[in-house]
């Protein structure tokens, strides 16, 4: 009886919980659905009289949210792979390898992450313009195709892996990149999965590069457009909702798609870094 | 002697020909690994090493407002920034908005992730539920809580107005213009903070509690005895990357208050971003960046320093 109790008060307590912590993304949801006129009652309201789905067609009307989320979805979709592609070339070579200057070049590349995004956007944005690049995927893209923490967590799983497989694959006369290829990414799944969810949602999400380096509607991002949108039709509060509620959605679901990467991943990389 | 001259003059190509092939050979094996770090060291050059060198390299410039340096004149922008007001306000407006977000973003996170990894059916749906902010961008998070703190139908002044709190003016208000932008930050920080502090209480050995229990303790003292010594290095790194995350807010500030009201927002990065791409002066906003930069890190290096004394590791 007493334990019955006690599980009953954690969960009404989680629940509460719960409800706090995703109170604004189901307010977001329930505004969407409102009709104009409920949406400006007092006391206001949280649940829609009807189905209400008007907002969303306005929306879509009144910025092209859908060439955003293309737009978003190339431009993310590309950055995950390359980081991906990059982190695990580049990790390879500080396990796999023994070279000079290893362990400096290791740790050049992690004083990266000392160097705050905002202590080199000015003169990359300045690079961009010089190349004419403003306003085009590669300057959402390529800037962001390499990561330290990419290469750390790769390098952090490569090392977990033993090297008897290494010594059996040269043995049946693999190349080292035959290994690579064929043996060693194929077993990293898992640590592939936590960088592709983290990458793609940090890009998914990015804001201040986006909103300096596109100016066209066509080149516009989902982050970008929200906020668009939100000057566009400052006091339609449903069809600014319905559009958020559409940004949203994407990254929701890889999120609940990849949760568990992402928070093996970091934690992994919380641990042993 | 012409023989013998002609033999040995053939064992030496032969010797020479082995030697360029093993030389080959070596300097293929030498110049493999580089090759695959060559990906993410362009890029690292290219956008991150170049460009940063390239800003102090502009800090140290008037610049036109198209970006080309015009005249050469030292370490003035440095000091001109750091008497000026406007920018000694930026600083302290950060400041407080670290301390308004950091400490918060960790004690809410922790209840979470304590509450979260309490033995009950059904707590990985909680679990997706506490972690489930870090998939939410700060534009998104910024749009939506513009219309929660909204003066005439937000919720948030609705629901205070039901403890007979007298309507605030979040957006409008110096006062509260901070307050409302860090109350969306910790919301957003508190995804990755769940995470963390939930992995590190998953490594805690249970038997530490039930020997605690046995000595009479309550569940708040075991937190306090147990529990926060044995996370201290979650606690640590969660700090760590959450004092960082504060100084690089741009997003919630820019959609909800854009510095405001009277510059009671205006951080640091809002500050360089004003500067470099509304007033066109890059040298002064590259200046800021690089102070910025620093300051930045200082404040790890500090906080690695006093950490590895405190924190309590197994």
């Amino acid at each position: 009886m007493r334990k019955n109790i006690k599980a009953l008060s954690i969960y009404v307590i989680n629940t509460a919980l719960a409800g706090i912590i995703l109170f604004p993304l189901i307010y977001a949801l329930m505004i969407s659905l409102m009709q104009p006129s409920d949406i400006f009652q007092y006391p206001p309201k949280f649940i829609p009289k009807s189905l209400y789905l008007g907002n969303y067609i306005e929306a879509l009307r009144s910025v092209p949210i859908l060439r955003f989320v293309l737009n978003s979805f190339i431009v993310s979709s590309v950055v995950t792979v390359g980081q991906i592609v990059t982190a695990s070339l580049a990790a390879y070579a500080f396990t796999y390898y023994d070279f000079k200057g290893k362990n400096v070049i290791f740790l050049i590349f992690l004083s990266t992450m000392m160097i705050p995004g905002e202590a080199t956007i000015i003169a990359n944005y300045l690079t961009m313009r010089s190349l004419n690049w403003l306003d085009t995927y590669q300057a959402l893209i390529v800037p962001n195709l390499s990561t330290a923490l990419g290469i750390f967590l790769m390098r952090q799983f490569f090392l977990t892996i033993p090297k008897d497989y290494y010594e059996a694959a040269a043995m049946d006369g693999a190349s080292k990149f035959q290994f690579f290829i064929k043996v060693l990414l194929p077993l990293s799944r898992p640590a592939i999965g936590s960088l592709a969810i983290y990458s793609f949602l940090m890009t998914w999400n990015q804001y201040m590069w986006p909103l300096l380096v596109t100016n066209r509607d066509e080149m516009r991002t989902v982050q970008i457009g929200i906020s668009m949108l939100q000057m566009a039709e400052s006091q339609s509060f449903g069809l600014i909702m319905a559009g958020v509620v559409m940004i949203i959605i994407p990254s929701i679901v890889a999120f609940i798609v990849g949760q568990k990467q992402l928070i093996e991943g970091l934690g992994a990389g919380a641990l042993k870094g | 002697m012409y023989r013998i001259e002609s033999i040995t003059s053939k064992a030496n190509y032969k010797v020479k020909r082995r030697s360029v092939g093993i030389f080959l050979k070596n300097f293929k094996a030498e110049i493999e690994p580089f090759l695959y770090l060559l990906p993410a060291a362009s890029i690292f050059i290219a956008f991150t090493f170049y460009p940063f060198f390239k800003t102090i390299y502009i800090s140290l410039f008037i610049t036109d407002p198209q970006g080309g340096l015009s005249k050469f004149i030292g370490l003035k922008n440095y000091f001109d920034l750091l008497t000026s007001s406007d920018f000694l306000n930026s600083l302290y407006v950060t400041f407080k908005f670290v301390l308004l977000t950091v400490p918060f973003s960790i004690v809410i996170s922790l209840v979470l992730a304590i509450f979260a990894n309490l033995n009950i059916r059904g707590k990985s749906i909680f679990r997706t539920f506490y972690a489930l902010p870090i998939s939410i961008s700060s534009a998104s998070a910024a749009v939506i809580w513009t219309l929660l703190f909204n003066p005439s139908i937000g919720f948030v002044n609705y629901l205070l107005g039901l403890f007979g709190v007298p309507p605030i003016g979040w957006l409008t208000d110096v006062k509260w213009g901070i307050v409302a932008v860090s109350i969306v930050t910790i919301w957003l920080n508190i995804g990755m903070n769940f995470i963390f502090l939930l992995g590190g209480l998953q490594n805690i050995p249970k038997d530490l509690y039930e020997s605690a229990q046995i000595d009479g303790a309550n569940v708040f003292l075991q937190h306090i005895k147990i529990t926060i010594p044995m996370l201290s290095p979650t606690l640590f790194f969660v700090t760590v990357v959450d004092v960082i995350n504060a100084f690089q807010q741009f997003g919630v500030i820019n959609i909800m208050t854009q510095g405001g009201p009277v510059d009671s927002t205006n951080v640091i990065v809002y500050s360089i971003y004003r500067d470099a791409f509304f007033n066109f002066r890059f040298g002064v906003a590259s200046a800021e960046s690089i102070i910025l930069f620093v300051i930045l890190l200082i404040l790890t290096v500090l906080q690695f320093k006093t950490g590895e004394r405190k924190v309590f590791y197994r």
